[in-house]
């Protein structure tokens, strides 16, 4: 337990215009789980991607089991045994299981043909420790992501690694399937694999851990044993000030109502899904994973064709028949990809903020761009979104500051509705602070918000109702402040009343 | 500002290898630095430099187009059949551009209703537009025009060739809606992540259909000068032309993925692509070879944008 197998002493690195890391030591035992927390920027990945060999340190040494590492690259460092698993899994969702993890090492036959009968073989054994019925020949795609990450682990296990690094592992996973990593997790531990742990969910650290070591800005400010730190602490060293509150409620006159919703269905999707939101009024939806709260929005939203239903803005039934129409009525999406379906990244901060008003803001095609600048300047100032200027591609701001800018995009198309889903999501402790305060701007300038969230605590903090979805319908509406996580978490899992006649959607789990 | 030119130089070291391959020729070719062949050069690039400023649109969003040979193969032939039927000249200048415009339009629809990839849309519409040609002229060429009509190809204002003059105004045109309009920032915008566009409510298909419809006029537009400085539409007229109207814009740093490159960068890509046409004609190179040299050229120039795509 108390040999070292990894140690990282005194990395820097900086890249143009920003020290990265500096003077990072870092070290693993034998066996052991050793957290790496801070917020988005703090050189967590930078480290990390040192580690895998993908960037070369500009100063510092690692040694790997007593050797120094003098040739870095990716390929000697997994030949050294360490492995990285990446948020974003690097599995080829169209093979199968064992071809996933054979990938370019397939056991062969004479005459150049694959030994399939070995490979699979070889894939039960790897997964027999794991406990789970993962069929080799299932193609990756259909399996849950939890499952997909059991594929990441044993692929890196079967490539003889000791030294895990996972990179936000449960960022994708519903509460079982996290509960079923931890216990994957303890056991790799106790075969002697060590693990660093990378995770913004930091109610998952005392879980998990038994070092945490915090860096912040590029430098490491402490490593200690996770008895000895409470998770104020932590939060505490990883903002570098303590957050007065966690989440800024304030509460809101309750306005007219802004939008209602009425037998909404989608087949296959969602079911006579009836709720209303008054001006002032968050309104939280939570459930698990798959049970339908995305798709429920997407169909308000347009992107969705409804089978049934009807949607009133401001008292007056309004037909959305796509997402045009939908943005027209004034309903402003946030999505949960926002990489993906709310910014373009290779645009600049202004060309992503303003993309929704470029109509209003044009004579004859032609735009004001002077107004467009000054509408932009205001919204980085009032938003306190950090960039450099309005010109800055929002590819290089941080998840946090993405998030500002769409809701930046939406602000100036002055929505009457927003929909957030997953706000938070990947985003450090200090910037989802600022933007529970947006939101809670939001409705108190008259908007209705709807936040769609897995994150018990943010649902139960920041909502003024929560709506709780199973199986595509909301199954219990909540008021603030009469209800505790655990009877929330009883209607999400379908433990309570309307569970009979509902299905559940999309268990995804393919066995 | 000395930014954004620093940054400019960066994208464009294009301009170096322009410079030196002029100073190149200049050295081994007497002829090449003359004022005649200059003027030649430039008349030359005219023609598929204004189709590679309509398809810097269509690359802009991801997309492709493959078609815009044939299609000015069509309009030429078109345009010389009104006037041999003697149409009134604006009235055929009109209709060449609505040949143009019509198969933009076709193709544009065909990717975003039916959602077929550019690719195979406008590989179809090569085949079809070029079809159509050869329907039309029954395979022989269509030629002996008015001396108003050849103006158009051959005619002088200020001293400057009228080709070239088109061709200035289109590329300061295109710059501008690139840069001062909706479409424009739509355009980039789409190439970035078509997704979102959509999501913001958006119109994204409108503005697709819309480049593909450019790319189609400007094809219609190059027809009249070539059939005009000919004095012919061959049948044939434009085959093979997509690839220098492609080389054009990739070398002018735009990206096949989208999202990136500017008018500028095809303006200084056409260029130096008329200057390496002339360059091995001047030097004698045999045309079987010079196809070998471009289809190099191509594919350094989509390497180059790789490695330029890597260092984001």
């Amino acid at each position: 337990m108390n040999e070292v197998v990894l140690s990282m002493k005194g990395i820097s690195k900086s890249f143009p215009g920003v020290q990265a890391l500096r003077s990072v030591d870092f070290d693993l035992k034998k066996g052991e789980v050793h957290a790496l927390v801070g917020e988005n920027g703090a050189g967590k990945s930078t480290l990390m991607k040192i580690l895998s060999g993908l960037y070369r340190a500009d100063e510092g040494e690692i040694w790997l089991k007593g050797k120094k590492i003098t040739i870095g690259g990716i390929k000697a460092m997994i030949d050294a045994g360490v492995s990285v698993i990446y948020q974003e899994l690097n599995l080829i969702r169209q093979l199968s299981v064992a071809e996933n993890i054979f990938i370019g090492r397939e056991p062969m036959l004479p005459g150049g043909f694959i030994d399939w009968k070995k490979m699979h073989n070889d894939v039960r054994m790897l997964l027999r420790p794991f406990n789970v019925s993962i069929n080799p020949k299932t193609k990756v795609y259909m399996l849950s992501p939890a499952y997909q990450q059991v594929v990441e682990i044993v692929k890196a296990l079967s490539l003889k690694s000791d030294i895990l690094v996972m990179d936000e592992p449960t960022a994708p996973l519903t509460g079982n399937e996290v509960d079923k990593l931890f216990e994957i997790i303890r056991n790799l531990k106790k075969n002697g694999v060590s693990i660093i742990y990378i995770s913004h969910r930091l109610e998952e650290i005392p879980q998990v851990a038994d070092r945490v070591t915090i860096l912040r800005d590029g430098e490491k400010i402490l490593t200690k044993p996770l008895a000895e730190l409470t998770t104020a602490e932590i939060i505490k060293h990883m903002v570098g000030r303590t957050l007065t509150e966690q989440y800024p409620k304030t509460s809101v006159p309750i306005g007219e109502e802004v939008l209602r919703v009425e037998g909404l269905s989608k087949k296959g999707y969602c079911s006579d899904v009836s709720f209303s939101i008054h001006k002032g009024e968050i309104v939280g939806f939570t459930g698990l994973v798959g049970a339908g709260r995305t798709e429920i929005m997407q169909t308000i939203y347009g992107r969705l064709k409804k089978n049934a239903g009807k949607i009133y803005i401001d008292g007056k039934e309004v037909r959305i028949r796509s997402v045009r129409d939908a943005v027209r009525q004034g309903i402003g999406l946030i999505p949960e990809e926002r990489k993906r379906q709310g910014l373009v990244l290779g645009l600049s901060v202004q060309d992503n903020a303003t993309m929704t008003i470029l109509d209003r803001e044009s004579v004859f095609g032609f735009l004001k761009t002077k107004k467009l600048s000054a509408l932009t300047r205001k919204m980085i100032e009032t938003m306190n979104i950090k960039t450099p200027s309005a010109r800055q591609l929002v590819r290089y701001l941080s998840g946090g500051n993405q998030q500002k800018v769409i809701l930046a995009k939406w602000f100036l198309h002055q929505c009457r509705v927003y929909i957030f889903d997953e706000p938070t999501r990947g985003i450090d402790v200090g910037a989802k602070v600022e933007i529970y305060k947006l939101m809670q701007n939001l409705a108190k300038e008259g908007a209705g918000v709807i936040m769609v969230s897995s994150e018990l605590p943010e649902i139960l903090n920041m909502s003024d109702r929560i709506e709780v979805v199973f199986g595509g319908s909301i199954v219990k509406e909540f008021r603030r402040d009469e209800v505790d996580s655990e009877t929330v978490m009883e209607y999400a899992l379908g433990l309570r009343e309307r569970t009979s006649q509902q299905t559940v959607l999309q268990a995804g789990v393919e066995s | 500002m000395k930014l954004k030119f620093v940054e400019t130089l960066k994208d464009y070291g294009i301009i170096l290898a322009f410079f030196i391959i002029v100073v190149a020729l200049s050295i081994f070719s007497p002829v090449f630095l003359t004022v005649n062949n200059i003027i030649n050069v430039i008349r030359q690039t005219s023609i598929y430099g204004i189709m590679a400023v309509g398809m810097t649109f269509v690359i802009l969003t991801g997309g492709i187009d493959l078609s815009v040979g044939s299609v000015l193969g069509l309009s030429g032939a078109i345009c010389a059949g009104m006037l041999k039927a003697g149409n009134p000249i604006p009235i055929v200048v009109l209709a060449t551009l609505g040949v143009g415009i019509a198969c933009g339009f076709a193709s544009g629809t065909f990717i975003t209703k039916a959602r077929i990839t550019p690719f195979v849309v406008t590989l179809g519409m090569m085949s079809i537009a070029r079809g159509l040609t050869l329907i039309y002229t029954k395979g022989y060429p269509i030629s002996g025009f008015s001396a108003g009509f050849r103006l158009i190809g051959g005619g002088y204002i200020l001293g400057l060739p009228i080709p070239i003059i088109i061709f200035l105004v289109i590329v300061v045109i295109a710059y501008i809606v690139l840069t001062q309009t909706k479409l424009g920032r739509y355009t980039y915008a789409i190439g970035g992540n078509e997704e979102t566009v959509r999501l913001s409510g958006i119109n994204s298909n409108f503005y697709k259909t819309l480049v593909y419809v450019i790319s189609g006029a400007t094809a219609g537009l190059s027809s009249l000068i070539l059939t005009s400085r000919l004095n012919s539409a061959e049948p044939v007229a434009g085959s093979g032309y997509e690839m220098d109207v492609i080389a054009a814009v990739v070398i002018g740093g735009a990206s096949l993925k989208g999202g990136r490159g500017s008018v500028w960068g095809t303006f200084i890509g056409s260029l130096l692509i008329g200057v390496i046409n002339n360059g091995m004609n001047l030097l004698g190179i045999s045309p079987y070879f010079q196809q070998v040299v471009k289809g190099l050229i191509i594919i350094g120039a989509v390497w180059l944008d790789q490695l330029r795509a890597k260092e984001d």
